[in-house]
């Protein structure tokens, strides 16, 4: 729902002026030197201005200054610094454009930027001068500038109604109402004498079109709009300032404005109008547009229109809404109810006479379905006949199936009743002609109705009706069955149209509900990032049939297109600009937009809180304008959704990273305790022997040297495969593997650490191959073999045990010894688990045992602990689909 | 005259060790401490072998094999730290004889540099009769025979067996016997290989654990052991 607050009288701080003071924070000042026409000496005024605060010290520096060649206002820009125009070559002419960059790369105290309502070079990052201002206010520069009454926007009709010249160039009055404005006053005479002398600069062509401009009667009613346009400004500063602070009381105006947009030409003017209304009410203001089933059949142009009088209004501060409905008044009446609005601005087109006789006038309706709402109504432009009609429902001319189907019912009945004429009562037969006109209007529309309605009393006149076999009626009783048979045509086709259009709006609505429904179902159970942004895309292309792209920033720098309806998609660098644009500010740019126009897509920010999280841009194939005003509400609730899905994502992924990194931590501090004892002990007997050979070498001292050396090596490179686990670096490299072979090469490594354990393989040679990586597996039965070693008695045999029961192959080492302590035997494979009571007697940080399970994990397989009567066993288990089909004979032989 | 041999490692200490163990056996020493270095001494002084690091300041050691061989007839012999069959496979590939993985045991680089040498020396002229302990390959007559009794192999297995003796001590890849024994046939995979060399084991080889006549480099491939 739009904003219809402020709540009057409370003694609260309206939000929302406290926000647009909160944004004035920091950012510059702007003061409109406002004129009631050229040559006033705003300027003159302005450099002046600008002179007296660099002599009070402030860093200033002219921006852009037209003088015109006036020698008065040259001599005031010396002394100023200017920064040089940028050239920008357009059509084979070069034109000077105000050099925005590089006023922001200067960021002085205070700029001066003459013409406010001046428009851009195509091209530019604005195309207009009043949004390069905005830049360098947000950017904290104050801005001196100037501008002439009839640029502002909504006086421009006013304007234009005595003067007759319309001026293109036009400033929001959003940007007079944030702004300090000073009147630069003189009196109509005065400025009269300065043209007679001369001293106006007016180009050959503006000379002409202004022959009768500079009227005495003109310039004095301009110069009162200025007034009373400077005075407005304050009053709307001063109204800010107290809803800021709460004050309450009447100040804020009790009126709510509504004012109803349609597609016809004028709907700005239309928008204008409100804004007047709205400001001398000092109410807050609402544009409103009432969908119908209408509004589906709209050309271009009248979507084009609607959608230009919603930005509009926008610009001048309203809060626009779209409403459903089956008819304009239905919506209009259901909209100033809810909204609670006082005060509707309506549009009466110079219809004629014969299509309100025939429609209503929906002004006379609105009269009588809304009391107590003072409505005013505005002319517009444009006769309702002349305008091209749109695309009309194939249902109001009916199909050639209705015609043919009524018209064969009614043949058949006409048939029928001559047969069996004697036997009807005439009156009965009339009844029968209700049907094919009922099953006519209702099933096919209005016309093919009447069609009905029409033939049947033909029919029955022609055929029936004394005198029969003429069209003339003897008794006037029969009159009556006629009107009756195209009443009820009329009637019943009116009702259906009804039924039918509500419900084909019902439709339309669920649909975009269960669109929007079907949408959030199918996100919301995506926990990948780059899937849910591709379904975004793939879901606004479906929907919307345009080209979609979706940008955002996960590395926190770059702007990176995250997915793409279609992989075809083209971004020049004016869209990437724009995207960049919208990403930065959190605005819609490119095309249809006030910033960066010229870019062909469209691209709107995804916000979530008060971060942008993406851009979503839009284009249309065909070129044009992307999205259709009335698609775009539609659109809204998508970037809306999406906007919170990804926000979800990005913040699992942050919770992830924070568990991660927790983890992480934790491991390392376990592990640093523990590495600090498992390096230093075989480090300290190394040092030790080594300084003892220079007493003597003895084999024991070598073989304690060699054996403690090699625990440290068995220990790093536990260490390193740790770190590759923790890291989730296990690359795989799978192959084919031999069991027996395997076994044997670990046996084979691991005989120097197993002294004093024969080890005895008891791997039956058919064992098929699996397939795993054969490194990994290697380290698992030398973990597995170590561990063995140093948990089974001294001198106790190792067995490994392979064996191929019920499809899964299975490599178990035995040791003999005391076995695991009961209930340990899932524990043993936890990270620096080391098994009660036996750490201080056995080395060894339990990293043996972790790698083991996280390799196996790794490769698909499975490893477990168990207590047999004389020892521990470790099984590793591989599952069937690790299993290799035995190759064809042929290839071995 | 002794074998000239060039130690390349950027770590002084490496450096040492290996100069005692190699002057130990007798061979002359020669050291560069990175890859510009090996290039200069590999030209100027044409050593017999080539102990080459592969972290090496300047530059990868793996990339410069290709210009050794190009500057030198030497063995190349890797000594390194990194354990990744990648590596291995690669060095194996651009011309290295063997690899020996660090921390090493003294005596195991000898003896890997002493069948580095041999096979060098060798090469063009390949042994007809290849013995080792109870085994005796004959490469000429395709025959095979333990303890004097010949043993009947298969085909495949000779053709694995013989590749492998032809290049005794020395590693020779997945890919180099695939496409020796089986390069006829479409797609060869590694599994006809291991159940050939399980095959060959089970026939030549005594059910111990120690002294198995054919060793399996995990990932890279299979090594006929020399008696040591």
């Amino acid at each position: 729902m739009p904003d219809t607050n402020p709540d009057p009288g409370a003694g609260r701080p309206d939000p929302d002026a406290l926000l647009r003071s909160a944004a004035q924070e920091g950012r510059g000042r702007l003061k409109i030197f406002l004129g009631a026409a050229p040559g006033v000496g705003k300027t003159y005024e302005m450099l002046s201005e600008g002179a007296a605060r660099r002599r009070d010290g402030v860093d200033v520096i002219v921006g852009v200054v037209e003088t015109h060649g006036r020698t008065e206002t040259e001599a005031l820009t010396r002394g100023h610094e200017i920064v040089s125009r940028r050239d920008v070559p357009y059509e084979g002419r070069t034109l000077h454009e105000m050099d925005l960059d590089a006023i922001l790369a200067r960021a002085p105290r205070l700029v001066l930027v003459d013409e406010l309502a001046h428009t851009n070079a195509p091209g530019s990052r604005h195309p207009k001068r009043y949004q390069d201002v905005e830049e360098l206010l947000a950017a904290g520069i104050d801005v001196y500038s100037t501008i002439n009454i009839q640029h502002v926007e909504s006086l421009n009709d006013i304007v234009a109604s005595f003067t007759r010249v319309r001026v293109r160039e036009t400033v929001p009055d959003s940007v007079l109402e944030r702004a300090e404005i000073e009147v630069v006053d003189i009196p109509p005479d005065e400025l009269i004498e300065r043209l007679r002398a001369g001293k106006v600069y007016l180009s050959e062509e503006a000379t002409r079109a202004l022959g009768h401009f500079f009227s005495r009667s003109n310039l004095s009613a301009l110069r009162e709009l200025a007034l009373r346009r400077a005075a407005q400004a304050v009053d709307a500063r001063m109204l800010d300032d107290v809803r800021a602070l709460g004050l309450g009381g009447t100040w804020a105006g009790s009126d709510r404005i509504v004012v109803a947009i349609n597609e016809l030409p004028g709907a700005e003017a239309l928008v204008r109008a409100a804004k007047r209304v709205a400001d001398g009410l000092r109410g807050p203001w609402t544009a409103l547009f009432v969908e119908t089933p209408r509004a589906a059949h709209f050309t271009d142009v009248q979507h084009a229109r609607v959608a230009a009088a919603m930005t509009l209004a926008t610009q001048l501060g309203a809060a626009v809404a779209t409403v459903p409905a089956t008819s304009v008044v239905e919506g209009i009446q259901n909209f100033l109810a809810d909204a609670r609005a006082t005060q509707l601005v309506i549009g009466k087109s110079r219809r004629s006479r014969w299509f309100e006789l025939r429609h209503g006038s929906v002004v006379d309706w609105l009269i009588r379905a809304t009391p107590g709402v003072a409505i005013h109504v505005m002319p517009v432009g444009g006769t309702g006949g002349r305008e091209p009609r749109g695309i009309r429902p194939p249902a109001r001319w009916g199909t050639p199936v209705g015609y043919v189907a009524t018209g064969g019912l009614i043949a058949a009945i006409t048939a029928g009743g001559i047969a069996l004429q004697p036997a009807f009562d005439l009156g009965n037969l009339a009844l029968l002609y209700l049907l094919p006109v009922m099953v006519g209007a209702s099933l096919y529309g209005l016309r093919t109705g009447l069609f009905a309605g029409l033939t049947s009393s033909l029919a029955y006149n022609f055929f029936f009706l004394p005198p029969v076999g003429t069209l003339s009626i003897s008794n006037p009783e029969n009159v009556v069955s006629v009107i009756v048979l195209l009443g009820i045509a009329f009637a019943t086709s009116q009702l259906t149209a009804r039924v039918r259009a509500q419900a084909d709006l019902a439709t339309a609505s669920a649909r975009t509900n269960a669109t929007l429904a079907g949408f959030l179902r199918q996100i919301a159970s995506v926990n990948d990032p780059d899937v849910a942004a591709q379904m975004i895309c793939d879901d606004v292309r479906r929907l919307l049939d345009v080209q979609v792209v979706l940008l955002g920033s996960p590395g926190g720098t770059e702007l990176d297109v995250l997915a793409a309806s279609d992989p075809g998609y083209r971004l020049d660098t004016m869209d990437n600009a724009a995207a960049r644009w919208a990403f930065d500010n959190g605005v819609p740019t490119g095309m249809g937009s006030g910033t960066l126009a010229a870019s062909g897509w469209l691209f709107q920010p995804l916000r979530a809180g008060d971060r942008v999280v993406a851009v979503l841009g839009v284009a249309n194939e065909a070129g044009g304008q992307p999205v259709r005003a009335d698609q775009q509400p539609l659109l809204s609730s998508l970037i809306d959704q999406s906007a919170l899905v990804m926000e979800r994502l990005r913040l699992q992924t942050e919770m992830r990273d924070v568990d991660v990194v927790r983890t992480r931590d934790r491991l390392r501090a376990a592990l640093l305790s523990s590495v600090s004892h498992d390096l230093r002990t075989p480090l300290t007997a190394v040092i030790g022997a080594a300084g003892e050979l220079d007493h003597g070498c003895t084999p024991e001292l070598i073989g304690t040297i060699q054996a403690e050396a090699a625990r440290l090596n068995r220990f790093v490179s536990n260490l390193l495969d740790m770190a590759r686990v923790e890291a989730g670096a296990i690359k795989l490299a799978v192959e084919p593997i031999d069991l027996s072979d395997a076994v044997t090469s670990a046996a084979h490594d691991a005989r120097r650490a197993l002294e004093g354990h024969p080890i005895r393989l008891d791997v039956p040679p058919d064992l098929p191959l699996v397939r795993v990586d054969p490194q990994l597996l290697h380290h698992c039965l030398l973990n597995l073999l170590d561990n063995a070693g140093r948990y089974g008695d001294p001198g106790t045999e190792i067995v490994i045990e392979g064996s191929n029961r019920y499809g899964e192959v299975r490599l178990a080492v035995l040791d003999h010894g005391p076995g695991l302590p009961n209930g340990s035997e899932a524990e043993v494979f936890e990270t620096f688990t080391r098994l009660e009571g036996s750490d201080r007697a056995i080395g060894g940080t339990g990293l043996g045992l972790a790698i083991v399970k996280a390799f196996a994990e790794a490769m698909g397989m499975t490893v477990e602990a168990e207590n047999r009567e004389d020892g521990a066993a470790f099984t590793l288990a591989f599952p069937s689909a690790l299993i290799v089909r035995e190759p064809a004979p042929e290839r071995l032989t | 005259m002794p074998a000239k041999i060039l130690v390349v490692d950027d770590d002084a200490a490496i450096r040492r060790l290996l100069r005692n163990t190699l002057v130990r056996a007798s061979y002359t020493v020669v050291e560069a401490a990175d890859a510009k270095g090996a290039l200069r001494q590999a030209a100027a002084e044409q050593p017999s072998a080539i102990l080459l690091d592969l972290g090496l300041p300047d530059r990868d050691g793996l990339s410069i094999i290709p210009l050794l061989r190009s500057h030198s007839d030497a063995a190349i012999l890797v000594v390194s730290a990194r354990e990744a069959v990648d590596d291995k496979v690669a060095a194996l590939d651009l011309g290295a004889e063997d690899f020996v993985t660090k921390p090493f045991d003294t005596d195991e680089l000898l003896a890997r540099l002493r069948v580095a040498l041999r096979l060098h020396q060798m090469l063009g002229a390949p042994p007809r009769i290849v013995r080792r302990g109870d085994l005796t390959i004959d490469l000429d007559l395709r025959t095979v025979s333990r303890n004097e009794q010949e043993v009947h192999l298969t085909r495949k297995e000779h053709d694995v067996l013989e590749v492998l003796a032809r290049h005794i001590g020395r590693i020779v890849t997945h890919e180099k016997l695939l496409s020796a024994c089986w390069g006829g046939e479409e797609e060869p995979r590694v599994e006809y290989l291991r159940i050939v060399i399980r095959n060959l084991r089970q026939k030549l080889e005594a059910p111990a654990l120690v002294g198995t006549v054919i060793a399996n480099e995990l990932g890279v491939g299979y090594r006929l052991r020399t008696e040591s």
